[in-house]
């Protein structure tokens, strides 16, 4: 079938959704573990940041992302009308 | 639909019904049992009670669910909701490496070990973003499925199918190995009757109903598993810290592990066995610098002190020493250079001031030296963490998971739930690590050999790989040189440590035991589902009756179990570097193919053959001529290292050069047609009105 204007605009913005999430993850994971050596020079509620950073913080944001992510694609799914259910 | 909704919502809550039950039942099994110790139960047959009353659990739930169904069989029917698969995905995830590994590799690398917690939790971002919708709506059966419906033709299925067996080979290898390990510690039989008994428990989980049984029992292990590893760091950190939350409070102990470090590198007593361990590395060199003449007096001297000892009607004791001591040594000047090179490495490795936990890329070495072994430990901790992560969002065990959601949306927020559940392990692991570091630095350090704590004085006893101490400067103070510790005791003796009763490291054992299994289920049903489903039906076979469909699956799982079986009691080598091969093969051969073929139109059939040959390819090559182990098994020449990177991470090469190769080669031939450009299209939305291609089961 031909994909209509609205479904090409979809599928723009959730390829924007999934790069600007994918930022986040690079961020926090490769630019982090980079710099790490300076990183640690901060304290963060008693840990060294880099190591906050590895071993929780990171974690916790990677959680978020992916709520965010099912979050958003639903109100998107919706929006765009291409959601599950009713017409099957 | 509004039926089908309502149908969903009851079978969640007649499933959190049954769990709930389930859980409080268990938790009444380890109240009993506590109790039945107070009264004087043995501690063997609380092994023994752990490791069959849970093993005949899982049986249980696995009888309850036998199918002979097609879609139920290989899919769990596809009504696996959100939350509860988000829990067998956990327990398919967490392995034998993660459950008692981790936290021990994490005690003896510090920072640097972190790297696997990232990864293992990163990957899930690369799984939500690139992968789990797309294959759900996509809704067929296996990984490989999707390498054949996207790009068409047998060819790049079969290389799936192959990449599929070959890294969940690896990887079920480890985790059996596991599963052997455990069952031989805690009931005291051979590590071969061990594995075998493991395997019948794998089996009556999977054999009978395939995912449907495989799924409801990997919930019930991933219960088993986390309560069993919260509890005793939980109260290990309220015995050190008087808070029973320590993932929010160990930056402090940290704080006090970091002191205690800077005191331990100038502390006189370490200082003195540290010139011990140097001075018997020296004697080591200078006797492989005099070889051959010095094996040649060695071996003498050795002999003499026999007969010496003999003629002179020493005690018999002393005699056996002497004796054995002549055996043991060396029976050749090659073989004395061998010996004695690792001698040298040992020592010079203890005689090293400990590095320290928290700081990233630690070094002993200074200057320019320093600062290169800071980079290349930087350098692999950035591709190890790559690796681990897109090797997760490459597994097919993982990603087959997502196809058993009634919906894209519950795919998305599966993902979600599972992510969820794999982190609350992964967050606490690296505060066990630093709890029990904190415990050895503060209270065996420093303690008298006359008065060991008790946990050390039985594990020293119990097993030397996992706790050695030997007093070494004869002051009868224990010094940190003085100790080796293998990694996987942390997790092991922490109910010791926090000085909770036997019953406690019974169901840690119990915990490490649903690990392995449910991994190893996972593992099973992956190679017997490729071999079956892909192999036969759909390329040998593709009239077969769903009966014997079903039926050859059965029959293969139970061939690749006793052949993996077979394999592990062969006793292969390090778990780490086996677990870490699967992701890195996994990562060069499927990411490539899989995000490309749903992001990217333009690739084809022979950008995908291509790519995942030339990805694969590259990977193996690296660590068949980097790993020592498997220089010795196939006879490969050795390679220096590119750029220092170590071969677990090969993956860092096979990534990049696969995604290059796809994408050259597609755009060297033809563009792919139209139907393969629905086929994308498909998968792209969660519902496309007027779509050509079907969808299964939604």
């Amino acid at each position: 079938m031909q994909l209509t204007e609205k479904h090409q605009e979809y599928w723009r913005r959730n390829l924007r959704l999934t790069a600007v999430l994918l930022f986040i993850w690079f961020v926090v994971t490769y630019v982090m573990a980079y710099f790490a050596i300076p990183l640690a020079e901060i304290n963060f509620f008693g840990w060294p940041l880099s190591f906050y950073m590895a071993a929780q913080g990171s974690l916790i944001i990677y959680v978020v992302i992916i709520f965010v992510y099912a979050k958003k694609m639903r109100t998107l799914d919706l929006e765009y009308g291409v959601e599950e259910g009713d017409d099957k | 639909m509004s039926a089908g909704i309502s149908s969903n919502r009851a079978f969640f809550n007649q499933l959190r019904k049954y769990y709930t039950w389930y859980t409080g039942g268990f938790i009444s099994f380890v109240i009993v049992l506590a109790i039945l110790e107070q009264l004087g139960l043995p501690k063997v047959w609380i092994g023994y009670v752990f490791l069959f009353a849970t093993i005949a659990l899982y049986a249980g739930i696995g009888i309850m669910s036998r199918t002979a169904d097609v879609a139920e069989y290989y899919v769990a029917g596809r009504r696996v909701p959100a939350l509860f698969n988000g829990m067998a995905t956990g327990a398919d995830w967490m392995s034998a490496a993660s459950f008692i590994g981790m936290a021990g590799t994490l005690y003896l690398t510090g920072f640097d070990g972190l790297a696997f917690v990232i990864g293992w939790t990163g990957g899930y971002v690369l799984v939500a973003l690139f992968l789990a919708p797309y294959l759900r709506k996509f809704g067929q059966f296996t990984i490989p499925d999707f390498l054949g419906a996207r790009y068409g033709g047998n060819i790049p299925r079969t290389i799936g199918i192959f990449a599929a067996i070959l890294c969940s080979f690896t990887y079920v290898i480890a985790q059996i190995y596991g599963v052997g390990l455990i069952t031989s510690r805690f009931t005291g039989v051979e590590f071969g009757v061990g594995v075998f008994l493991g395997l019948a428990g794998i089996l009556v989980c999977s054999f009978l109903g395939g995912m449907r049984a495989v799924t409801w029992t990997q919930v019930a292990q991933y219960i088993i598993l986390i309560v069993a590893y919260m509890i005793p760091v939980v109260w290990l950190s309220v015995k050190i810290t008087g808070v029973p939350v320590p993932q929010l409070v160990y930056g402090q102990v940290l704080q006090k592990v970091t002191a205690k470090e800077m005191e331990l590198r100038t502390n006189p007593g370490e200082v003195a066995v540290r010139e011990i361990y140097k001075k018997n590395a020296a004697d080591a060199k200078s006797r492989i610098d005099a070889l051959p003449a010095s094996w040649e007096a060695g071996r003498t001297a050795a002999a003499k002190r026999v007969e010496d000892m003999k003629a002179s009607n020493a005690p018999v004791s002393e005699i056996r020493a002497a004796e054995k001591s002549l055996a043991d040594f060396p029976k050749s000047a090659d073989d004395a250079k061998k010996a004695w090179s690792a001698q040298v490495a040992a020592n010079n490795a203890k005689s090293a001031p400990p590095l320290p936990h928290a700081t990233p890329y630690p070094t002993n070495k200074t200057g320019a030296a320093g600062e290169q072994e800071r980079d290349t430990k930087r350098l692999n901790f950035l591709a190890l963490t790559f690796c681990m992560m897109f090797g997760t969002a490459a597994l097919p065990h993982i990603l087959m998971r997502y196809y058993t959601t009634p919906s894209v949306q519950e795919a998305r927020v599966s993902v979600f739930w599972s992510l969820f559940f794999i982190f609350l392990l992964y967050f606490t692991a690296p505060a066990l690590a630093v709890l029990a570091k904190y415990e050895v630095y503060h209270n065996v350090v420093g303690s008298s050999f006359a008065s060991l704590p008790a946990w050390v004085a039985a594990w020293a006893k119990i097993d030397p790989s996992l706790m050695a101490i030997a007093d070494i400067n004869k002051d009868g103070i224990v010094q940190l040189a003085e100790m080796t510790l293998g990694g996987d005791i942390i997790v092991l003796a922490t109910p010791e440590i926090a000085g909770l009763p036997y019953v406690i490291s019974g169901l840690v054992a119990a915990g490490g035991l649903a690990a392995a299994l449910s991994t190893a289920d996972g593992l099973l049903l992956t190679i017997a589902n490729a071999l079956s489903h892909d192999l036969y039906y759909k390329m040998i076979n593709p009239n077969a009756s769903t009966q014997k469909r079903v039926m050859i699956s059965k029959i293969l799982l139970l061939v690749v179990a006793i052949f993996a079986a077979w394999v592990t009691s062969q006793k292969p080598g390090n778990i780490l570097f086996l677990v870490g091969a699967a992701f890195s093969m996994a990562a060069s051969a499927f990411f490539p193919p899989l995000t490309m073929g749903i992001f990217w139109k333009r690739a084809n059939k022979w950008g995908c053959i291509a790519g995942m040959i030339a990805g694969l390819g590259i990977c193996l090559y690296y660590m068949l001529h980097t790993y020592p182990q498997f220089i010795q098994w196939f006879g490969t020449t050795p390679m220096p290292k590119w750029w220092g990177i170590d071969p677990i991470s090969a993956g860092v090469f096979g990534v990049p050069v696969g995604m290059a190769v796809l994408a050259i080669v597609s755009l060297l031939t033809p563009a792919p047609n139209r139907e393969v450009q629905e086929f994308v299209e498909h998968v792209r939305y969660p519902n496309l009105r007027g779509d050509a291609v079907e969808t299964l089961g939604t």
